[in-house]
């Protein structure tokens, strides 16, 4: 089996969840190359790295990608393409999967007998499914398979020539987050809301317990978006990584994308009214109850 | 300017799951259904639209039972103006690909200028329909939006990218767009718009009339996920289960 795995660059340096596809390829025993769009060092890979000029070509530009990779895929005939399941991955597998008749999975969690584990339902829930077509593309959750770096020498780099395909879209940067005023990946102790607080209102009773813990208030993206947090609080893919000594998490029900951003952390506290919520797969205790009862209860003990 | 939004409904991911009888899906019976979270997004971007420019009519579309036309007249309240269910009683089963390829027969026909989709689903998450719309209709595909303007000429959006990082994309129509949580804030229907949207239309199409494709995936299994089962859980009285939560933080932690 031949994989063609696709790894991701921004701002020319080599993204390091690529190494997740090495891992994913070496699980599956399965001989890859690798795609990368531009990339000022090479990564530590074995086997041989296809690689076009990002300022000629754009390090976001679809349709141009997807020529390459087409090119790529005609030299060495792949059984499986693989992306990570981010923004890039998940924008580029379908359109390069359409174009080759392949069935794409998305976001694989494990591998189970010729057939790939996905998660439904907020992680509630997990599908195994099975491609019917010879060429499949495939896209990797993030964290789910080790990464691997095989170190030693760099690997045969191919260059390849931009096709003349127009995309009709223009890239026109990128724009960095939004610097807040809270650093959180410093916080030795974060406690952080979602949804499950229900209302705006009880925002106030999480940053009381978090004071009260002599740590900060985080929160999950669904909060920030309602505007109950600023965003320097959000923790997860698209806010900020943390690894504190305590995490606790209130009301949050751990979706992956938040689980990105805070399983790194020492000890992690569950409080949620859901037995069956899926951070309690990471949560060193889950206290399976209502958060207005519990928190009050928590701070007054903490005060005494 | 002739708008389509593409909406799905999904069961509240509060709900306690069954796995259906064939043990390929959850069981429908006794769920509480909505509007995917994503396409509330994409329903309110596309009114914004209409606002914006006044003459145009949006269609929103939905491919599934009968009780999606319920999803529907939320849309039509928060300012869609027409409804074409794709009526099918099992979508579960067909894949992203048979599902967009069922849009795209259906969309290709009546040449809209702009689409907006939700970037993914609650329930399946597979983030496909909308690109794949997108490039069987050979539009270019702006994804995970955060960020929407229209100048008359041109669409720029920014893509949210990871660790909250944005990059900023523009095209002109006609286009698809996946919307991202947080692109804007979905309007609630008001009571007025509420009754107005009794009087829109909802037009039915047999799935059959539009289905000329066969999928590429099939569903070996539905489970639940294995409980690694190796964390504490506590359960009972509030103020005893924070006297416990805080000794075993003083055991387990320093920073008490």
């Amino acid at each position: 089996m031949k994989a063609l795995l696709v790894a991701e660059c921004r701002g020319g340096e080599f993204l390091e969840s690529s190494y997740e596809l090495a891992g994913f390829a070496a699980a599956l025993g399965a001989e890859s190359v690798m795609f990368c769009m531009g990339g000022d060092a090479p990564p530590a890979f074995a086997g041989t790295l296809y690689q076009a000029d990002a300022a000629v070509c754009g390090e976001f530009n679809p349709a141009l990608h997807k020529a390459l990779l087409l090119q790529v895929i005609d030299r060495e005939k792949p059984d499986l393409v693989v992306f990570c399941h981010s923004s890039y991955g998940w924008d580029l597998a379908p359109r390069l999967a359409l174009a080759l008749k392949a069935g794409q999975v998305s976001e694989v969690v494990a591998l189970a007998e010729g057939g790939y584990v996905v998660p439904a339902c907020n992680s509630k829930l997990r599908r195994t499914v099975r491609p019917s077509t010879a060429l499949t593309v495939v896209t990797l959750q993030s964290g789910a398979f080790p990464p691997l770096k095989e170190e030693g020498a760099a690997p045969p780099i191919i260059s390849l020539a931009p096709p003349a395909t127009e995309g009709g879209m223009e890239f026109l940067g990128y724009e960095a987050a939004e610097i807040g005023e809270v650093d959180l990946s410093r916080a030795e102790v974060i406690v952080s809301a979602g949804r499950g607080i229900g209302k705006k209102e009880n925002i106030s009773l999480i940053a009381d317990l978090a004071r009260a813990m002599g740590g900060e208030l985080g929160a999950s993206r669904p909060v920030v978006d309602a505007g109950w947090a600023p965003h320097d609080r959000q923790v997860g893919s698209t806010g900020q990584a943390v690894s504190p000594k305590l995490y606790m998490a209130c009301g949050i029900s751990g979706a992956v994308q938040h689980l990105m951003g805070m399983k790194k952390s020492d000890f992690i506290v569950a409080i949620n009214s859901d037995r069956d919520a899926p951070i309690g797969e990471v949560a060193d205790v889950l206290v399976v109850a209502d958060l207005k009862e519990f928190v009050p209860a928590l701070i007054a003990q903490l005060q005494v | 300017m002739k708008i389509l939004v593409c909406i799905k409904q999904v069961p509240d991911m509060e709900s306690k799951f069954k796995i259906n009888g064939e043990g390929l899906w959850y069981e429908e019976a006794n769920l509480a259904w909505r509007i995917n979270e994503y396409d509330e997004y994409a329903i309110e971007q596309a009114v914004q639209v209409k606002e914006q420019v006044g003459e145009a009519e949006i269609t929103v579309l939905s491919v599934g039972p009968e009780r999606v036309r319920e999803a529907m007249k939320k849309a039509l309240a928060m300012g869609c103006d027409r409804g074409v269910q794709i009526a099918c009683d099992d979508p579960w089963r067909r894949d992203s690909f048979e599902i967009a390829s069922l849009i795209a027969e259906y969309a290709a026909k009546e040449s809209f200028d702009l689409i907006f989709t939700g970037m993914q689903s609650q329930d399946r998450g597979s983030a496909q329909v909308g690109t794949l719309l997108g490039e069987m209709l050979g539009a270019p595909v702006l994804t995970t939006v955060v960020d929407f303007s229209w100048d008359g000429t041109k669409i720029t959006a920014r893509r949210e990218l990871e660790g909250g990082m944005k990059g900023v994309v523009r095209t002109p129509l006609p286009a698809v767009v996946t919307c991202q949580l947080g692109l804007n804030t979905p309007r609630y229907p008001t009571l007025p718009n509420i009754m107005k949207a009794k009087k829109k239309e909802i037009v039915s199409l047999p799935v059959a009339d539009l289905a000329g494709v066969e999928g590429r995936l099939a569903t070996e299994k539905t489970a639940f996920p294995e409980k690694k089962g190796s964390g504490l859980v506590l359960e009972g009285e509030p103020r005893e289960m924070a006297g416990q939560l805080l000794g075993i933080l003083r055991l387990k932690t320093k920073v008490l």
